[in-house]
């Protein structure tokens, strides 16, 4: 069985028990422990059930690497799914579930999957479930909706605080072992400022684990020293529980800091983005052994070989009484030893190299340790645990030789370094034969702004497995660095690293050799997407030859984990099957983050009221006391309505409409973008900015504009005024100010830079409040101070002056069709405007109307909306907006690519009015169907519903909408199948309904 | 996370504060052009692995445009200047050849 041993176990500490539960279940760990040591602690093999064929699974790995051993971490606001239990540290409280069974682990329902499983080969997805259609529906979606996929997504807000941090420095170093701490000494002799990022909770890497000595010192004795030195120097700096999760561009590098996960009760985020530029990164991010590929390779017993060490070493766990080691490396000798010393029984060590190994192979002879060579294991058998392992010759198809009883499966097949940061921006890798692996290849790193390598590997990460080559290799790394960085390296001589000598290793790739059909359908290669050796060859078989297509078609290197032990298996299998050498085939892309990050720490602080910044008229406040419902109009808040107590919503936007017809009615226009254009070559300018003529507009007047892109499309409308001779005022759309002024800003620095005009976004300098209705000149000649009459303020026409003693200036100029004023009054002043404005409004009936309102109000007046009418692939003519496009003009933005063939064509959609023949109010968004229907067997559609209201003024329903051949078919009706399932019918009209003539905003 | 030197302002800016404007030094064709022109400006834009010639907007800083030349492959940048030229100064260019020899602006590919 799985249990904690006697003794041992250097980072636990067995005077601090702590309890957890895993399932509901109450268990007890040490402080010290992770998740997954205490799990095994307590003989709780069994962790998880693997993603289609729910088989059983155990934890595989102790660390980021594991594939097994995911699970639900806490519960309500705090529950997170898909969490490594051998990187979550324990702590009292800890609640944890396994995922991807039901209804129990132990009793799972969708083990039927094996039955199932010749239903789902490689490509699955793509082959098996197209034909018949109605089966994909009705059966294979729902089933398999309900048994694949992992942890479940939280259902609750997440209740923890998260934030970014923000950092500079000359080296970083990802990876706090032994070569990431040299390396870093190094560096920081230099005076250089020097950043350490180590993903678990302790320095030292695998090094106390593996041992050796340093310059005499043992290992783990040497790395406290290091550590003690860092820290003490002022140059430094140390983060434990933070992992480097990506190297970008330029020195960019992400840090990303578990700050209270092993301890919720702490004060502080839970996690912490790093957010890092760097002049250089060394990245001594270690190795990660390989799996072994053979039958059952999967059944919970199985582990990697350092794994079994670690949990020794470092948890004094065994994960089983009767253990069996199989490698084709020097490495895994390693583990048989530790675990015979601390009192285990290893059965036999099977080494599938002919010859054997060296050293260690003695070491574990004398022992007493029995050691078959080329031999390998044909089969594990059990269930839920392992119980037996058949023998056979590596060379062979997998005859067994022998069976043994034993409860727990060590392998090795060998290291591959991790070389994720390094290739993440662009570092190319090179294979290495004697190892078997890709290291970084020094000759291609990932470049930066000055066209040189800033990313240096050191250690085990770059392909270096003795001590003695890591720790001169970790020098090297750091003194490379600091000069590229611009420093000056201290000339030190590396210390000397000594451990025992390895015999080469051999690859295996599938054990045995040629294994038959049988076994290799058992045979794991990505245990967490329940990818198998049959699988990858049968897409090679199948014509995949890349190995980013075959990635994608059997999901090998998917998922969470992303392959970190399933990669290099996975592509020397497709080499081997391709006949191919493995560096031809290549590896996938590298992308970070290097494991996954939570989206909180990725948000930061930004969610809540600080996701994004709101803006504010003066007059917020206002309409926020007087039943503004809000409605977002790109970072502003304007109010939809303004509703009374007993009121709906609608019921308010009836009765504002009504009354700015009948009566006067105020509205907060401040949110009108707003831009300055000023110089000598302004009116130039302006006349390309806009379809129309803006060069010939009288001082004192106003004109309306269309804006168009260089494609043609319409961006903007607004009104234009002329303040005086070189300078014009342009309004913009609410939302439109910084995209338009940002427009105009382009075309001046970039195209027309000799020409003498500023533009200035002035859109927050001024409060603007439009009063409008037949009763509107009667609230400003109450307030007194300014002719506002016919003709002393004309239609079209702006004036500055004393309006009730403000500054005021004031455009005649209507969205409504009514007689209307805007008057705009710096920023500072727009309260107290509103105030005076409705307290002279009091005797006419004024009321403040929403954007509803004033949607509604232009829509009877057939005026367009940008967004509305316009959608980024209308132009001007399709609106009947002729009349704004110049003819004189020689160009302008928009006129050559609106002389295109596309844009001249007849039976482009145009603008038309729509009255539903029963007064009932077209859906939006709703198409016309027309005759026929089109090659997917579709009706044909003849148009489509842009804008659609109710109009209290009308007592019906108006719309506007863009229809084929639309002004030519006035009167005719036409269908718009709604998606409840009724078809509305709505007659062709004119788009103005109310006022035809103009004669109410013309008094 | 690109950082590039506006050499308006003066600041080495983050890419967080620069939004990207694609190929610099584009011929504008307006009304008289040829529809084959007007559609090779509209939508043609070289998208080279290698050197390449871009505008940026140093937006969430001093607000203006600059050029950057720079390799889309290495990510080395040669240098940045005014947006306001219509070819690259002589001194990036020959800095570019000087480090990929046989390169010649507009030469792309």
């Amino acid at each position: 069985m799985s249990t904690r041993l006697a003794n041992q176990g250097r980072l636990i500490d067995r005077s601090k028990p702590v309890k957890f539960t895993f399932n509901g279940k109450s268990f007890t760990g040490f402080a010290g422990d992770t998740l997954a040591s205490a799990l095994l602690a307590n003989d709780q093999m069994l962790v998880g059930r693997s993603f289609k064929y729910h088989r059983p699974r155990g934890i595989v790995a102790s660390g980021a690497e594991e594939p097994n051993a995911l699970l639900g971490l806490g519960s309500g606001d705090r529950f997170e799914p898909n969490q490594r239990a051998t990187t979550t540290e324990l702590f009292d409280g800890l609640e944890s579930a396994s995922q991807n069974h039901w209804p129990s682990l132990e009793y799972d329902i969708g083990a039927v999957n094996k039955a199932f499983a010749r239903f789902l080969p490689a490509g699955f997805y793509y082959k098996m479930f197209i034909h018949p259609r109605p089966f994909w529906k009705h059966i294979y979606e729902p089933f398999i909706r309900q048994s694949a996929g992992l942890g479940r997504a939280p259902k609750d807000r997440d209740a923890d605080r998260y934030e970014h941090f923000y950092a500079f420095t000359d080296i970083l170093v990802i990876g706090g072992g032994v070569a990431g701490l040299l390396a870093a000494k190094t560096a920081a002799q230099s005076g250089a400022k020097v950043m350490v990022l180590e993903q678990t909770a302790h320095w030292g890497g695998r090094a106390p684990v593996d041992g050796g000595t340093v310059n005499g010192t043992a290992v783990a004795d040497y790395i406290a020293i290091l550590v003690t030195e860092l820290e003490a120097m002022d140059n430094v700096t140390m983060r434990l529980r933070c992992m480097g999760a990506g190297v970008y561009d330029h020195g960019y590098a992400l840090g990303y800091e578990r700050v209270t996960d092993h301890a919720p009760s702490l004060e502080g985020p839970r996690h912490r983005l790093w957010r890092i530029r760097a002049k250089q990164i060394i990245t001594a991010t270690g190795a990660i052994e390989r799996p072994l590929s053979f039958a059952g390779n999967d059944v919970p017993g199985v582990m990697l070989a350092a794994a079994m060490r670690d949990y020794a070493v470092n948890y004094g766990v065994t994960p089983g009484d009767k253990v069996i080691v199989a490698t084709n490396n020097d490495d895994a000798y390693r583990t048989a030893i530790c675990l015979k010393e601390m009192g285990v029984d290893v059965l036999r060590i099977l080494d599938a190299r002919d010859t054997g190994g060296g050293e260690l192979m003695e070491q574990a002879r004398e022992l007493g340790i029995r050691i078959d060579c080329g031999r390998a294991i044909g089969k594990v058998s059990g269930g839920k645990r392992v119980k037996k392992v058949a023998i056979c010759a590596q060379a062979g198809t997998g005859a067994a030789l022998e069976e043994i009883s034993c409860d727990a499966v060590a392998m090795s097949g060998g290291w591959s370094p991790v070389v994720h940061l390094w290739s993440h921006c662009g570092g190319k890798l090179t294979w290495d034969d004697s190892l078997s692996q890709f290291r970084p290849d020094p000759n291609r790193p990932p470049t930066g702004a000055d066209g040189q390598g800033f990313v240096v590997p050191a250690g085990t990460a770059n392909g270096e497995m003795h001590l003695g080559e890591i720790v001169s290799d970790a020098v090297a790394a750091g003194k490379k660095a600091t000069q590229d960085a611009g420093f000056k390296a201290k000339r030190t001589a590396a210390p000397r690293g000594v451990d025992t000598a390895y015999a080469p290793m051999e690859p295996v790739w599938l054990m045995p050799r040629n294994a038959e059909m049988e076994l290799r359908t058992k045979t794991w290669l990505d245990y967490q997407n329940d990818v198998k050796v049959s699988d990858v060859q049968l897409a090679a078989r199948e014509g995949y030859e890349s190995v980013e297509h075959t990635k994608r078609y059997t999901t090998l290197g998917m998922a969470t984990d992303q392959g970190k032990l399933s990669n290099i298996n996975g592509l020397a299998t497709l080499a081997n099957a391709l006949d191919a050498k493995i560096p031809q085939v290549g590896t996938t892309t590298f992308r970070p983050p290097y494991t996954p990050i939570s989206m909180g720490s990725i948000g930061g602080e930004a969610r809540g009221e600080v996701f994004q910044p709101i803006r504010r008229t003066p007059m917020h406040d206002w309409n926020e006391a007087h039943g503004a419902d809000w409605e977002p109009v790109g970072q502003w808040r304007r109010p939809y309505a303004y509703v009374r107590d007993g009121e709906t919503v609608h019921d308010a936007v009836m009765r504002e409409t009504r009354n700015v017809r009948e009566a006067v009615g105020i509205l907060d226009a401040s949110t009108l973008g707003k831009i300055v254009v000023k110089g000598p070559d302004a009116g130039r300018f302006l006349d390309m900015m806009y379809t129309n003529m803006m060069s010939n507009l009288k001082p004192g007047k106003c004109r309306y504009g269309l804006m168009c892109s260089e494609n043609g499309f319409l961006i903007d409308d607004g009104v234009v005024a002329r303040i005086d001779d070189d300078t014009w005022f342009c309004h913009t759309t609410t939302g439109g100010a910084e995209r338009i002024h940002a427009h105009m800003e382009e075309w001046l620095q970039t195209e027309w830079w000799d020409w003498k005009v500023y533009v200035a976004n002035v859109t927050e300098q001024f409060a603007q409040i439009a009063v409008v209705g037949p009763k509107a000149r009667a609230v400003l000649e109450k307030l007194g101070g300014m002719d506002v009459g016919k003709d002393d303020l004309p239609f079209m026409e702006w004036r500055d002056g004393i309006l009730g003693g403000f500054d005021v200036r004031i455009y005649r100029i209507s969205f409504s069709g009514e007689l209307s004023y805007e008057i705009a009054v710096s920023a500072s002043q727009g309260q107290a405007l509103w105030n005076a404005l409705r307290s002279a409004g009091d005797g006419f009936g004024m009321m403040p109307y929403g954007t509803e309102t004033l949607h509604i109000l232009r829509a009877e007046k057939g005026f367009i909306m940008i967004g509305d009418e316009s959608d980024g692939t209308v132009i001007p003519q399709d609106l009947g907006l002729n009349w704004a496009i110049s003819k004189k003009k020689e160009d302008f933005l928009g006129k050559r690519a609106q002389q295109r063939s596309h844009m001249t064509d007849p039976t482009r959609w145009k603008l038309v009015g729509l009255e539903t023949t029963d007064g009932s109010v077209l859906p939006d968004g709703a198409y016309a169907v027309g005759e026929g229907v089109n090659a997917n067997g579709q009706r044909n559609m003849v148009g489509r519903v842009t804008s659609t209201y109710y109009s209290p003024n009308l007592n019906k329903g108006i719309a506007m909408g863009l229809v084929l051949n639309g002004p030519d078919r006035m009167g005719e009706v036409l269908e718009f199948p709604g998606t409840d399932g009724k078809i509305y019918t709505a007659t062709i009209v004119d788009p103005v309904f109310y006022d035809k003539d103009g004669e109410k905003q013309n008094v | 996370m690109l950082i590039l030197h506006c050499p308006y302002c003066g600041v080495d800016a983050d890419e967080t504060e620069l939004s990207p404007g694609g190929e610099a030094h584009l011929k504008r064709f307006g009304p008289g052009s040829s529809d084959e022109d007007f559609q090779d400006y509209l939508f043609a834009r070289e998208n080279p692995r290698g050197v390449h010639f871009e505008r940026w907007r140093h937006a969430a800083g001093c607000g203006k445009w600059f050029h950057a030349a720079r390799s889309t492959d290495t990510l080395e940048v040669f240098g940045t200047y005014s947006a306001q030229t219509t070819e690259p100064p002589k001194e990036i260019c020959d800095r570019i050849s000087g480090k990929r020899p046989g390169w010649t602006w507009r030469l792309f590919g």
